[in-house]
């Protein structure tokens, strides 16, 4: 009975110093500075989950080097993440918890075009500073109805300007071009056709074909015949690389394939083989590091992402992942700067300049809330299963 | 001018096989049991994605894995009737068709957890590059998708006309009470209409994605061009399916190339609407036939 006895007051006496020092430690958290938050919202799930996958990976990778770093000045970095399963009402929904909920004072994301443009509204009435993740110019212009927006995805009109330029370099005068009939598709096919004239370059073949296509030779039978100096095919997904394949099978070599930026994944590049030699795209420079001359102002902070990046996940970084870092950034460069004060950031990053990131040096303005432009791409060409840049 | 048009010829003819073999497909469940198999496409998908499986993980050689994924695709086509529709066995035809469309959404799913979202390809069967002929480029691979496709159809129609275990096939959807009668085990009947169905999915599936390649999704569309090529040819016609494939394909492919290509997943399902709103039988079908079908 007697040693049942001491037991009990042993037990409660443990409990008791456990309980201190949990109330201690508690104490001692409470001590620290309040954390700084950052609010985002990706499609890691649903049909874009290809894009939200290495973005929140990415944007966890910078959260847990920041705090391993001590924080922002001190305050740890929290990152409140939400998932809107490609769907444009969730993401709304998200946007607006994170608002009202989370009081987030910044939001990065949303993934794509469509999921950020159902969320502009919120976020300009919420007057949060939201960086998208997206590339539709639309998310950010007029500017004065987009006050509160951002972007760090580069518009097709620069990916289209920087393929006009080279194309120009190259004496191709005719092209014709093949465009997958979905919302990617249809916004390069809308940026061939607007600037080809300004450049000095003639249409003279615009096909569409469907996103499940099996066989594109017809079209690409059909642009033979019209007869252009360049071929330029604007999809995503696999037809892309169908679209490799059946020009090769049509021996169409003599006329070079220009892709869009949608190619920029080594993955094409294996599926397509060695009919891929000698394409040709625009690429941003977050997926080729290592071809970079070692003087250039980006060099290093793409080494250091793919570096850490490919260290921790054991997979390629993609222009995706570049997006979530290049809006991470901004968004603690504000808040180390200006601290967790939603207008206070939203200037900040409106007067950023030359900040150097994953997808180019982003001069932002009041009248660009973007900040890159077409000299932010690189044009590579596909060589040996590898890309190299184009001469 | 002449150039283009074989050309479009060419690639209208190897899609339309597909079809058609997918079409096949659908006819040999119909015949047999009087169910619209939706989850057809999604055999051809598993087809095609097995194939990689087995020849790019198990690197197997492409003829083992060619067998292997058709194969594998049979047993699922029977367990699919095993474990699914023979547990429905008693409900009404039009039940048992929406179970098909929730097993299409089961396969597809589930493919999309073990494959991923991204398209595979497969090496082309015989290597080379492409046979010219007047200018038009014939890939070899397009070769091997019309000879099989036609090997298919004559086969089937052989089975189905001469053979002992066709005909009972045949008698099981016309009077399944008087086939039972007469000592036909329509069970066994059902099982083997599944798997050979399965079967002619998964090859069509193997045999395009060294072409076209395969991911998770491609099943559905498939599926529903090889629908209308099996409306189109009358439904439960194995040469009518060959044509109306073919047709579908060719149609296809000269819309893409002399009007626009914008409409060319629009022709699939003209043809479909002008077929039942003026032939519903279908082209080789049977009006009285037809009128005595539930569907």
């Amino acid at each position: 009975m007697k040693s049942a006895k001491n037991l009990i007051c042993l037990a409660a006496l443990g409990t008791l110093i456990a309980a201190a020092i949990l109330f201690w430690s508690r104490g001692e958290g409470i001590a620290a500075k309040e954390p700084y938050k950052i609010g985002a919202v990706f499609s890691i799930t649903g049909g874009a989950s290809l894009l939200g996958e290495p973005e929140k990976k990415t944007a966890e990778m910078i959260r847990d080097e920041i705090n391993k770093q001590g924080g922002i000045d001190g305050h740890p970095l929290e990152l409140v993440m939400y998932d809107d399963e490609t769907d444009p009402t969730k993401c709304n929904l998200a946007v607006k918890k994170l608002n009202k909920k989370d009081e987030v004072p910044v939001i990065i994301g949303p993934s794509t075009s469509g999921t950020s443009l159902a969320v502009v509204g919120v976020a300009e009435e919420a007057q949060v500073p939201l960086i998208s993740c997206a590339a539709s110019y639309k998310i950010v212009t007029p500017v004065e109805t987009h006050k509160w927006i951002f972007k760090v995805a580069g518009s097709d009109s620069h990916v289209v300007g920087k393929m006009f330029d080279y194309m120009k370099s190259k004496n191709v005068k005719k092209i014709g071009i093949m465009t997958v009939s979905d919302g990617f598709g249809a916004s390069g096919r809308e940026e061939l056709l607007r600037l080809a004239p300004e450049n000095g370059i003639t249409i003279v073949a615009d096909e569409r074909y469907g996103p499940q296509d099996t066989d594109l030779s017809a079209q690409l039978t059909k642009i033979r015949s019209a007869q252009p100096d360049a071929i330029v095919n604007w999809s995503t997904g696999p037809t892309q690389v169908l679209a490799v394949k059946n020009w090769r099978d049509l021996g169409m070599d003599a006329i070079p394939l220009y892709q869009s930026h949608g190619f920029g994944n080594l993955k094409n590049i294996e599926l397509a083989g060695k009919a891929a030699e000698g394409v040709i795209l625009p690429l941003a420079r977050v997926n080729i590091g290592n071809l970079l001359p070692d003087d250039h102002p980006q060099k290093k902070v793409i080494m250091e992402y793919t570096k850490s990046y490919e260290e921790r996940y054991k997979e390629p970084v993609s222009s995706f992942g570049g997006h979530a870092w290049d809006s991470m950034y901004l968004a603690i460069s504000a808040l180390k700067a200006v601290g967790p004060d939603p207008a206070k950031i939203r200037d900040h990053i409106e007067n950023t300049k030359d900040f150097v990131g994953q997808h180019g040096i982003f001069k932002m303005s009041p009248q660009d809330h973007n900040g890159l432009s077409k000299d932010d791409l690189e044009m590579v060409v596909v060589k040996d299963g590898k890309w190299a840049l184009a001469k | 001018m002449g150039t283009d048009f074989l050309q479009y010829v060419i690639s209208g003819i190897t899609i339309g096989a597909i079809y058609a073999m997918v079409a096949i497909g659908y006819n040999i469940i119909y015949s047999v049991t009087e169910i619209i198999n939706f989850a057809q496409g999604e055999f051809v998908m598993l087809g095609g994605l097995f194939a990689v499986f087995f020849a790019g993980t198990l690197h197997l050689p492409l003829y083992l894995a060619f067998i292997c994924a058709v194969a594998v695709a049979g047993c699922l086509g029977l367990a699919m009737d095993r474990f699914i529709i023979g547990r429905a066995r008693e409900s009404s035809v039009l039940s048992l068709i929406i179970i098909t469309i929730a097993v299409s959404i089961l396969l597809k799913g589930s493919a999309m957890l073990a494959w991923g979202k991204d398209p595979y390809s497969l090496p082309a069967f015989s290597s080379g590059g492409p046979i010219m002929v007047a200018g038009a480029a014939i890939q070899p691979q397009a070769l091997w998708i019309t000879g099989i496709c036609a090997l298919v159809v004559i086969g089937l129609t052989l089975f189905f006309r001469k053979s002992v275990y066709g005909q009972a096939m045949l008698a099981c959807a016309n009077n399944p009470q008087a086939a039972r009668l007469v000592g036909i085990p329509v069970r066994y009947m059902v099982f083997l209409s599944f798997i050979l169905s399965a079967a002619i999915g998964a090859a069509a599936g193997v045999i395009i994605t060294p072409v076209s390649m395969m991911e998770y999704e491609r099943g559905a569309l498939l599926g529903l061009k090889g629908f209308g090529a099996a409306a189109f040819g009358g439904l439960g016609q194995f040469f009518g399916a060959l044509v109306a494939g073919l047709i579908l394909g060719l149609a296809e492919s000269f819309c893409a190339g002399y009007l626009s290509s914008g409409y060319k997943d629009a022709v699939a399902l003209v043809l479909l609407l002008m077929v039942l709103f003026l032939k519903p039988e279908g082209l080789f079908g049977n009006r009285e036939a037809a009128r005595l079908k539930k569907f």
